[in-house]
C-alpha cells in the first residue's frame, strides 16, 4: 500500500480508537452507576417549571444568510490555497489574477453589508 | 532519521501511533483542566481552588472522574435517543482526528499529509456537527438555541481562521505541517540566524486572527454564547448528565490543547529549534534526540498558548450574539483578506 493511503488508514485507526475509548468509558460508567428511573427525571429541563410545548418549538434562524456567504468564502479559500503554496512560481501574473479574484469576492461581502444582511434583523 | 534495529510490523506501528495519539489528546486535556481551570482560575478569583485531594489538590481529576462515573444516566423522554447518544462521541472523535496531523518531532508524527493544513482546517469543523445534533436531539429549548448559536458562531469564525493560515502557507511555500516547521527553523529574519523565523514575527496579524478564531471555535469566553450558563444553562449540554457530559467536557479541553499544538506549529516554530544552533541544514540531518525533546518543546508552547486563551477567558465578559457576528464579518474577514494580499505582494516583490 502506498504511503499516501497508509496515512489515511492511520486516520481511520484514530477514529476507531476514539469510538473505542468513548465506548469503554461509557461501558465502565454503565456498570458502576445507579439506575433509579422516575417519571419526573425524564422531563425536559426548563428552569424547574414544567416545559411549555415541545423543545422543538418554532424559532427564527437568524443567520441563514451567513451560511450562504460562508459557502462562497469557503470555496474561495479552496482556490486560494493551491496558489498560496506556489506564489513565487506564478509571480506577478498569479498575484494579480488572485488579487482580482479576492477583490471580486470582497465585493460580494460589501454588497451584503450594504444591503444590511450583516445586521441583526 | 531513525535507523531502527528491528523492523516494526505495520500493525505494531499503528498501535504505537494510536497509543501516542491517546497520550497527545488526554495528557494536555488533564493538564489544562488542573493547571488552568482549577488553579489559575482560582488564583485569578482570589481563592485556593481544590486543596484536599492529594498535595495541592493534584488528585482532584481522579476524584472528579470517579464522581462522574457514579452519576445516573438520564435521557429525556422526548429526546431523539440514538442521536443524543452519538453526539458526544462525534465531538471526542473530531479531537482524535485532529491530532493526527500534528508532528511532534522529525520522526515523531502520526501522518505526513502533503495538504496537512487543509486537513486540519477541515476536520477542525467536524465537532460542530456533534454540537448541532446534541442541541437538536435534546428536545430542550435551551439546547436548541445553544446548538443554533454554536453553528452560527463556528461558521462565522471558521473563515477568519482559514484565511489567517493562508499567510503562513504563502511564507512557508507548503501545506505540509512538517515543512512549515522546517521553513520556520531554517529561514532567518534580519540576518539573525539564531532565532530562525517563527512566523509569529512576520504574520503577527494572522496569529492574532487565528487565536481569536480559536477562542471562538472552542466557545471560550468572551465567545461562550452557545454554552452561556447564565442564560442558556450550558446550552447544548443542558440535558446531558453523567459520563456523556464528561465526554463533552474532555473533548472541549482536549480540542483546546490540539488547536494550541496547531497554532504553535503554524506560528511559533513547532517542535523545532533553529537548525543553525546545531549546524543542521535540512530535516534529514536533524538528530534523533529531537524526537524526545521535540514533544517537550511542543508541550511547553501548547501550555503557553492555552494559558493565553484561558487568561482571556477568565478576564472578559461575554459578547452579545450580534456583536460576535459583526466582529467576525466586518472586522476579521476583511483584515485577514488584506493580510493575504500584503503577504503575497511582499513575497513576490522581495
Amino acid at each position: 500500500m502506498s504511503l499516501f493511503l497508509r496515512d489515511y488508514l492511520t486516520v481511520v485507526w484514530f477514529g476507531l480508537a476514539a469510538i473505542l475509548l468513548a465506548g469503554l468509558l461509557l461501558g465502565v460508567a454503565a456498570a458502576v452507576r445507579p439506575s433509579r428511573p422516575g417519571k419526573e427525571k425524564l422531563i425536559a429541563y426548563e428552569s424547574g417549571v414544567d416545559p411549555v410545548g415541545l423543545g422543538w418549538s418554532q424559532s427564527q434562524i437568524r443567520y441563514y444568510v451567513f451560511a450562504l456567504l460562508f459557502v462562497i468564502f469557503d470555496v474561495e479559500a479552496v482556490f486560494i490555497f493551491p496558489w498560496a503554496v506556489s506564489v513565487e512560481r506564478y509571480g506577478w501574473f498569479g498575484l494579480i489574477a488572485m488579487l482580482v479574484f479576492i477583490v471580486l469576492l470582497l465585493d460580494g461581502l460589501v454588497y451584503a453589508w450594504k444591503r444590511g444582511l450583516l445586521r441583526w434583523v | 532519521m531513525i535507523q531502527l534495529a528491528v523492523e516494526i510490523p505495520y500493525w505494531g506501528q499503528s498501535l504505537l501511533r494510536v497509543l501516542g495519539g491517546l497520550v497527545a489528546v488526554l495528557l494536555p486535556a488533564g493538564t489544562i483542566v488542573y493547571v488552568f481551570l482549577f488553579k489559575m482560575m482560582s488564583f485569578m478569583q482570589s481563592r485556593l481552588g481544590p486543596m484536599e485531594a492529594g498535595p495541592y489538590g493534584s488528585m482532584q481529576l481522579l476524584a472528579e472522574v470517579s464522581k462522574w462515573l457514579q452519576k445516573e444516566d438520564i435521557i429525556p423522554e422526548n429526546a431523539d435517543a440514538k442521536i443524543f447518544k452519538i453526539a458526544p462521541i462525534i465531538v471526542l472523535a473530531s479531537t482524535f482526528l485532529l491530532v493526527v496531523v500534528v508532528p511532534f518531532g522529525p520522526d515523531a508524527w502520526f501522518t505526513d499529509f502533503q495538504a496537512g493544513v487543509f486537513y486540519a482546517l477541515a476536520i477542525g469543523s467536524v465537532s460542530v456537527i456533534g454540537i448541532l445534533i446534541a442541541g437538536w436531539s435534546s428536545a430542550n429549548k435551551y439546547s436548541y438555541l445553544g446548538g443554533l448559536r454554536a453553528a452560527g458562531q463556528l461558521i462565522a469564525y471558521e473563515l477568519p481562521m482559514v484565511l489567517a493560515v493562508v499567510g503562513v502557507v504563502i511564507q512557508a511555500g507548503s501545506m505540509n505541517l512538517q515543512q512549515i516547521v522546517v521553513a520556520q527553523n531554517t529561514q532567518e529574519i534580519f540576518g539573525l540566524d539564531w532565532i530562525g523565523l517563527p512566523f509569529v514575527l512576520t504574520q503577527f496579524v494572522g496569529f492574532l486572527i487565528f487565536m481569536i478564531a480559536v477562542q471562538a471555535e472552542l466557545t471560550q469566553a468572551p465567545f461562550d454564547m452557545p454554552i452561556a450558563e447564565s442564560e442558556l444553562v450550558s446550552g447544548y449540554m443542558t440535558e446531558y448528565s453523567g459520563f456523556r457530559f464528561l465526554i463533552f467536557f474532555i473533548g472541549e479541553f482536549a480540542t483546546a490543547g490540539v488547536f494550541a499544538f496547531i497554532a504553535s506549529i503554524l506560528f511559533l516554530g513547532g517542535w523545532g529549534v533553529p537548525f543553525s544552533w546545531f549546524g543542521w541544514e535540512s530535516l534529514d540531518q536533524v538528530e534523533n534526540w529531537m524526537n524526545v525533546v521535540g514533544p517537550l518543546i511542543m508541550l511547553s508552547k501548547m501550555m503557553l498558548l492555552v494559558g493565553i486563551i484561558m487568561w482571556v477567558r477568565f478576564s472578559y465578559p461575554r459578547f452579545r450574539e450580534d456583536q460576535l457576528q459583526r466582529f467576525a464579518w466586518k472586522v476579521l474577514i476583511p483584515v485577514s483578506l488584506a493580510n493575504i494580499a500584503i503577504t503575497a505582494i511582499l513575497k513576490v516583490a522581495v
